[in-house]
């Protein structure tokens, strides 16, 4: 099989490219460094397979970062058919470096000049033709995005890939600067722009968003809008799913069990159907927060809240990188810990990655939501919400201040703020219904585990003293100065191995789904418990995998094990401050 | 006039004269485009001790205000002419 590499810098559009011509689903952001692995996928090109394999973003072929490093450990060990290099055609003025070094090592390139619509808005007239003889190579204007010039590509690769694969030769690379005179005359030679351009969209919006005064304000307003927006647009949604299940659970899941003896239907009604369509309501929650999330991702924005919070970051041991970090773990914490491999640097990449399992995703946003619309009323619910992000945060940095002496570094970093870009409708629900959809699976496998467990725990030996009994008395000593009950430890036991679990547990535990559960917790608990509970459930570990993702990433068992401990006494701490400093006030 | 980019005022592009960071982060600033005899505008700065906003070329990024202390810059010796200045011309 053929192989061909996608190489370019940072953000200039290989994913959405690679998307593009395979059909694939990489994720795209605008933010440089989204990519950290490699993603291949086939694609028939001209009567034969073709292998195209998406790499992060690489500033030249000697940088030290990690996500760097897996890209040139790439080039330098696989047979390549041909490099598809993806340029931005309106920053040719410092890529065009990475050409001529791709080629001073024998890679057989075809360049993609992307972002053709910008650069045609940019007023820039580039010439092809030009480039294509100096480079010795094809080279094409597209636009990735908007698919225009992206057949032509295809065309162009199907037709290209004749000869025998080859390595690339790195003992002849030279350093990047080698090539910056011939960079800067094949540009004078093949681009030209005007000289001034009025301040273009971008630089207005920066201009509030990065405002010294408005800036962090706005920020907290579009945060808190997303919220409300994921609320106005989710709950409806979910209210009907949660009917439509109820009605199909009474129509034919009770006459279908009806016959099956007590300890099966039991099983699957109160056990697997309650637990697991709890959970299942909140798939449209999630659609409606990811395609809200991809909007703000694909906007530009993250690079901004980089800049803005880089000042405070810098006070507590981290960069503003590290704050994108902990935004991108809302969504879940596994990619923001991957993503963490941009920052070169050991220590201050360990110090960020110790922060993200605190940043609250989408799992413990789930159960937030139902506490918060159980116990608060509407109007209340969406500010406890944002309470809790601001906790999130301010427990991350809390982190790293507390051991940024321990993890002491200073690397230096420069990183590019993108124009500000339109997010693609199709995009945004593509994000949205991937991540619903592996959420689904989640749902259809852990959790039907982790709900048929808790049943079992809570139904033997008998309901009146089951073993589920019996290891809540055994925390009880441990939780109930935090105001967190037994039928509630439980479900904090097994969302140590997901989040996703907790509240199908506790519809379990409790013997109710949904909205009853919703009353049942109403009754049980008071909003100071309940807030207790939340507040620990945000800061003990997320889940199994977030631990798995943090060994793979630092290599470092100890390290990993640190991290555990840490977040468990914390929530602790925490919740024991918060809970007994409230009842000590009155409330 | 020669002074240190962290220096410069806003909006008053300067050419780079020398890079005196890391030999890392010099190659990284390059590859963003900031080298010797390339023009520099700082765009805003960050509020409390935040980074600088640069520009250079069609590219725009964020550099501390430390790392912006060893870049050095050549101001342009007659002050670029202000708007009102070209359209008293014109008239
Ligand atoms: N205007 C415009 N935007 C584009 C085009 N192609 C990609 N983009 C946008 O550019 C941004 C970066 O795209 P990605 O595909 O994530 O870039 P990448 O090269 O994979 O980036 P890394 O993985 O960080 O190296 C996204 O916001 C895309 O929507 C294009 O042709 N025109
Ligand atoms: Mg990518």
């Amino acid at each position: 099989m053929k192989r061909v590499a996608l190489v370019g810098m940072p953000n200039t559009g290989k994913s959405t490219l690679f998307n593009r011509i395979t059909g694939g689903n990489a994720r795209v952001a605008n933010w440089p460094g989204l990519t950290v692995e490699l993603a291949s996928h086939r694609v028939l090109l001209g009567g034969s397979m073709v292998q195209l394999v998406d790499l992060p973003g690489i500033y030249d072929l000697t940088g030290g970062a990690e996500d760097e490093q897996v890209a040139q450990r790439f080039l330098a060990e696989t047979e390549l058919d041909a490099v598809l290099l993806v340029l931005n055609a309106t920053q040719l003025d410092r890529q065009l470096a990475l050409a001529l070094q791709l080629k001073s090592v024998g890679a057989r390139l075809i360049v993609a000049l992307n972002m053709a619509d910008e650069a045609k808005r940019g007023g820039f007239d580039i010439d092809t033709d030009a480039l294509g003889e100096a480079l010795g190579s094809p080279v094409l204007k597209i636009s990735a995005k908007y698919g225009h010039g992206v057949d032509g590509l295809k065309a162009l690769l199907a037709t290209s890939l004749s000869q025998k694969p080859a390595r690339l030769d790195f003992a002849r690379l030279r350093p990047a600067e080698a090539s910056r005179d011939a960079e800067a005359a094949l540009y004078a030679q093949a681009v030209h722009r005007p000289p001034t351009l009025p301040p273009g969209p971008t630089q207005k919006l920066d201009g509030w968003l990065l405002h010294p005064l408005a800036g962090l304000p706005l920020f907290v307003v579009m945060m808190a809008m997303l919220f409300q927006l994921t609320y106005a647009i989710g709950t409806p949604l979910q209210d009907g799913f949660e009917a439509l299940l109820g009605s199909v659970k009474d129509a034919w899941l009770v006459p279908l069990t009806g016959g099956l003896p007590e300890f099966l239907s039991g099983l699957i009604l109160s056990g697997v159907w309650d637990g697991v369509t709890t959970v299942l309501t909140f798939a449209p929650l999630i659609f409606v927060f990811f395609c809200l999330m991809a909007v703000i991702e694909d906007s530009g924005y993250f690079a901004r809240a980089a800049f803005m919070m880089d000042g405070i970051m810098a006070r507590v041991g981290l960069d503003g990188r590290g704050f994108v970090m902990l935004m991108m773990g809302f969504g879940c914490n596994v990619p923001a810990l991957m993503g963490t491999r941009v920052i070169r640097d050991h220590k201050a990449r360990l110090l960020t990655m110790l922060t993200i399992p605190f940043s609250l995703c989408s799992a413990r946003l789930q159960i937030f939501l139902f506490f918060a619309g159980a116990l608060f009323g509407p109007r209340q619910a969406p500010w406890v919400l944002l309470s809790l992000y601001f906790a999130s945060i301010f427990i991350a940095l809390g982190t790293a201040f507390l051991f940024r002496k321990r993890f002491a570094s200073r690397e230096p970093f420069a990183l590019e703020l993108p124009p500000y870009r339109l997010p693609v409708m199709k995009y945004v629900v593509f994000r949205g219904w991937n991540e619903c959809k592996s959420f689904l699976k989640l749902a259809t496998t852990m959790i039907v585990i982790g709900v048929v467990a808790v049943w079992l725990l809570t139904n033997y030996p008998n309901p009146q003293h089951s073993y589920a009994e019996v290891i809540a008395n055994f925390f009880q000593p441990l939780l109930s100065p935090i105001g967190i009950q037994a039928e509630l430890s439980i479900a904090l036991l097994f969302g140590f191995v997901a989040k996703e679990v907790v509240l199908g547990a506790l519809a379990v535990i409790v013997g109710a789904d949904g909205a009853q559960l919703a009353t049942h917790l109403a009754q049980t608990l008071d909003p100071v418990s309940a807030y207790s509970f939340m507040l620990f459930a945000l800061t003990y570990v997320p889940c199994v995998a977030t631990i798995a993702a943090m060994k793979k990433e630092s290599k470092s068992t100890a390290f990993t094990a640190f991290s555990v401990v840490w977040s468990l006494v914390l929530a602790w701490v925490l919740s024991f401050v918060f809970y007994q400093g409230a009842r000590a006030l009155g409330f | 006039m020669i002074l240190k980019l962290a220096q410069l005022q806003v909006q008053r592009p300067a050419r780079v004269k020398a890079v005196g960071t890391s030999a890392e982060l010099a190659q990284r600033l390059a590859a963003l485009g900031l080298r010797p005899g390339r023009e520099v505008e700082v765009v805003r700065r960050g509020w409390l001790g935040g980074p600088l906003q640069l520009k250079v070329g069609g590219t725009e990024f964020m550099l501390r205000r430390v790392e912006a202390a060893l870049i050095e810059v050549v101001e342009p010796a007659v002050a670029p002419a202000t708007p009102s200045h070209a359209s008293g011309v014109a008239a």
